[in-house]
């Protein structure tokens, strides 16, 4: 314990006071500005899926009427994917670690980066002033002509705080794209990089190529609801699968930006955990990219049932398939990485355990929906909605998680609890299985979805996953106590205290505002474990 | 990027092409050629616009990266086209399931 | 676990500091995070075109809506689009193609480091053909307005397409509004930067603003090249009824 001292001057108290924090330019900042608010955002989304799971313990629509019911799972839908999912891991463990990953001072555009933030904080103002005035009841979908023509419900708020939060994704998906390309330190080549950045990468390709095409569309469903025009409404002449199209030509591959970022997160966790070089480096490097691209190619399996023609979903049904491949890729290879390894217990493993498995599940139920015939029967069911889960929650939150704990010292200089952090895991994975599990059933059984009132043979599925919602939430609540507690009360942690390889240890916790002081010049791949075949060390 | 400094004529002659694709495409819509139409109007201007994206905008003096960039935005579009036209091309190739295209146009 | 006590014995060091780096006087326009002006500059035009790739997907999301309802009544897009003036939509392309030339011929004056009364010439002159555009633009939405083809309640078509007629008018205000838009943001940053070139800001090592001003204004030339034939000149040959 005697090496560990936290640097005189670091990023944290370069600078006091709001103006110093809310003008800075220093990525790190800008990451912990996301983290406050993307925290704030979950909790909010967080009591919205606690009122669902309430109001689904019985079959009746008793706690709230239909109508409530349905602004509830919306806000729930648009809070979480737009406002948490999406910027999670890319705004604030991309935003702080990327710079430092690939050698350089900060990003690219660090105003642009902050410019970001005010973005997000006001399309998320937007969307709240649209929760507070009454909601919005179509669905975080906004299927027209619903949307644009039928609901009663703050539509055109809650789309312009979508469409101006839409930017601050396209500006931070630019800013990693030029970092990684013009800003590698000196001898840091691609295949050098360490995957999270890979994974940073094909998320921000995602982010320029698929957000603006939603940023337009529900700039038209305003459009079309405000001055009665008949882009997307059938009464008015226009056609509603256009809409589906155009939504979903983005939300599919979204749905990668979601699980890209934690799949990154966990291939840098499982070569820490283990002490070994990841296997297949390579394939998991272009996985990355593939499922970029390829996630672009198949958003017609979220149309099966809308009218698109049969062969149209031929098409997107086999190409659903393909998508699963490069996903599939990435878990073998994280498990050959396990295999042999030096097994760690600690925190940030048990989530990436957990997203390994949990992962699989989700997406092995993905290929379920693939199948055509399959998914005309479960379609609009809990069995979606579990699937989704799965890999948002089990996958997407816990890589969010596993990442949090692992960078949590460097990012504040302090370690976290332990023995309490593994309790809190547990919790979670607990509460988790016992939330979702239950609605594959009840999902396949019949029971649709977006319904307040359901019959009442699904009554026992929905009070075991209400029981499960309750110790999750608990469960994320406890993570909460003990990060804030930890930047006050716990031991130092030192620049390294994983004994991990990286960039991002080999500075001080937490960094000084410029990273490096010197330019580092790199000489092989900066995640060479010991002992290494590929450098040849004893 | 002080990079490759075109002479002034260049961009000139670059200007009157663009200004002759524009009258030739005029002149092509104002005859009937059927489905040519579309294809040569399609051409002047994907040529128009190669010229101005290749000299104006010096993509042909600029790394591979600007140009695989540039390219990428394209090919995004055409994937967006492409895979959408194929829903409404083919409606009602299948026996038994919705007949014909559909006619957005049904409302009053 | 301090490292000292760990049984993990470290690879040889990754990474060490670079070489003692020469300290040339820096440009006063290089920014702390960049090693060179260079690096600088292609950072910035890959930002643009970055940029550019995210404006492209979304004008396409507007001309996938114009495919999918031309595909659905091609005779009534055709109709449709005769009513709208060749003369001026010609008129227009050619402002925006002179515009397009003297905004790279502005590019080149900073490039090579002309005198500012050059470059904020070429700039300009760019702003007045954008200027010119737009008004021939107010002018041909006024003069469809007059004639009741504004989507909306008071829509009313003589020919014999009205539905198909109203979708397209409205995918032309929607298109040519958003490229408008983008003119109007374009002649705004253009004046910023003549403002900066008046100043005698750039030189060739530092012109990178307007190589990146430029590209956007070549892009907003790009939509229009393809919003023309798509709008004003598939009703080109129509007979009518």
């Amino acid at each position: 314990m005697d090496t560990i001292a936290t640097p005189t001057v670091n990023y944290l108290n370069n600078g006091h006071g709001l103006k110093s924090w809310l003008l800075t330019k220093d990525h790190k900042r800008i990451a912990l500005l996301y983290l406050f608010s993307i925290t704030a955002f979950f909790f909010l989304g967080g009591f919205f899926a606690l009122m669902i799971r309430l109001e689904l313990l019985t079959p009746a629509s008793d706690l709230v009427q239909p109508d409530t019911y349905n602004k509830l799972f919306t806000m729930h839908g648009i809070v979480m994917v737009f406002f948490f999912l999406i910027p999670s891991i890319p705004a604030v463990l991309g935003n702080f670690l990327v710079p430092i990953m690939v050698g350089a001072k900060d990003l690219a555009f660090p105003r642009i980066n902050l410019l970001s933030w005010y973005i997000y904080v006001l399309g998320g103002l937007f969307t709240l002033v649209a929760a507070v005035t009454g909601g919005v009841d179509t669905g975080w979908t906004f299927y027209a002509p619903y949307s644009t023509s039928a609901s009663n419900s703050h539509v055109i708020t809650a789309g312009v705080g979508v469409f101006i939060t839409g930017f601050s994704s396209i500006l931070t998906g630019l800013n990693f794209i030029v970092t990684v390309h013009r800003m590698r330190a000196p001898g840091l080549t691609w295949f050098r990089l360490p995957l999270f950045v890979w994974s940073m990468y094909a998320t921000s390709l995602i982010m320029i190529l698929g957000t603006p095409v939603i940023a337009i569309t529900v700039a038209l469903v305003a459009v079309e609801r405000g001055l009665h025009l008949g882009i997307f409404d059938p009464a008015l002449g226009g056609d509603p699968v256009l809409f589906q199209h155009l939504f979903w030509f983005y939300s599919h591959p979204a749905v990668y930006i979601m699980i890209l970022p934690a799949m990154g997160v966990v291939s840098e966790l499982v070569q820490a955990g283990t002490r070994k070089n990841i296997f297949g480096y390579a394939f998991v490097a272009f996985s990355s990219l593939a499922i970029a691209i390829i996630g672009f190619l198949v958003w017609g399996h979220h149309l099966f049932v809308s009218g698109q023609s049969t062969y149209a979903g031929l098409v997107f049904s086999i190409l659903s398939f393909f998508v699963a491949i490069p996903s599939a890729v990435k878990v073998f290879n994280w498990t050959a990485t396990l295999y042999k390894g030096s097994i760690s217990w600690d925190t940030p493993m048990l989530y990436a355990y957990g997203f390994i498995g949990l992962f699989t599940i989700g997406g092995l139920t993905g290929l379920f929906l693939a199948t055509l015939g399959m998914d005309i029967h479960v379609h609009d069911t809990y069995f979606i909605i579990a699937h989704f889960h799965y890999v948002m929650v089990g996958g997407a939150i816990m890589g969010y998680l596993g990442g949090m704990h692992y960078w949590w010292p460097k990012i504040t200089g302090r370690m976290y609890p332990e023995s309490i952090a593994r309790f809190a895991a547990l919790i979670i994975f607990v509460g988790f299985n016992l939330t979702f599990g239950p609605q594959f059933i009840v999902g396949y059984l019949g029971m649709p979805r977006r319904y307040a009132m359901y019959a009442p043979e699904f009554q026992i599925w929905n009070v075991l996953s209400t029981a499960g919602a309750t110790i999750l939430g608990v469960g994320y609540l406890i993570p909460m106590v003990y990060f804030i507690w930890s930047v006050f009360r716990a031991p130092l942690a030192g620049s390294n205290p994983w004994g991990a390889r990286g960039l991002e240890w080999e500075i001080p916790s937490p960094p000084p505002t410029e990273n490096f002081v010197v330019t580092p010049v790199v000489t092989e791949g900066t995640h060479q474990y010991a002992p290494s075949r590929e450098v040849g060390i004893a | 990027m002080s990079g490759h400094v075109a002479p002034k004529s260049m961009y000139v002659g670059i200007w009157i092409a663009l200004v002759i694709g524009t009258l030739l495409t005029l002149l092509a819509a104002e005859v009937d050629l059927g489905v040519l139409n579309n294809i040569v109007m399609l051409l002047i201007a994907c040529t128009k616009a190669l010229l101005v994206i290749l000299f104006f905008m010096h993509v042909r003096w600029s790394s591979r990266l600007t140009w695989v960039v540039a390219a990428s935005g394209f090919f995004w579009l055409l994937i967006l086209f492409g895979l959408t036209m194929q829903d409404y091309l083919t409606r009602g190739w299948v026996e038994g399931t919705a007949a014909g295209v559909i006619t957005p146009f049904t409302g009053r | 676990m301090p490292e000292s006590q760990s049984s993990y014995q470290p690879a040889p060091v990754a990474i060490h500091p670079a070489p003692a780096a020469e300290h040339p006087a820096t440009h006063p326009w290089l920014q702390h995070h960049f090693d060179s002006m260079e690096q600088q500059a292609e950072a910035s035009t890959l930002g643009m075109w970055v940029f550019l790739c995210t404006e492209i997907l979304f004008f396409g999301g507007l001309f996938m809506a114009y495919l999918v309802y031309r595909h659905a009544s091609p005779e009534g897009f055709q109709e449709a689009s005769h009513e709208l003036s060749r003369l001026w939509g010609t008129t227009n392309t050619l402002v925006l193609i002179c515009s397009s030339l003297t905004m790279a011929l502005g590019v080149r004056a900073a490039q090579t480091n002309q005198s500012r009364k050059v470059i904020v010439g070429w700039l300009g002159a760019t702003i007045v053909f954008g200027i010119g555009f737009l008004g021939i633009k107010a002018w041909e939405y006024y003069d469809k307005f007059v004639h009741h083809h504004v989507p909306g309640p008071n829509f009313h078509w003589d020919g014999l397409y009205p539905k198909p007629a109203e979708q397209f008018y409205s995918l032309y205000f929607a298109m040519t509004g958003l490229h408008a838009l983008h003119m109007i943001i374009g002649i705004g940053i253009m004046t910023v930067i003549a403002v900066l070139a008046w100043k005698n800001t750039f030189d060739e090592e530092y012109f990178t603003p307007v190589e990146v001003a430029g590209l956007y204004w070549h892009f907003v030339d790009i939509v229009w090249i393809f919003l023309f034939p798509l709008l004003y000149l598939i009703g080109g040959h129509f007979k009518g009824a």
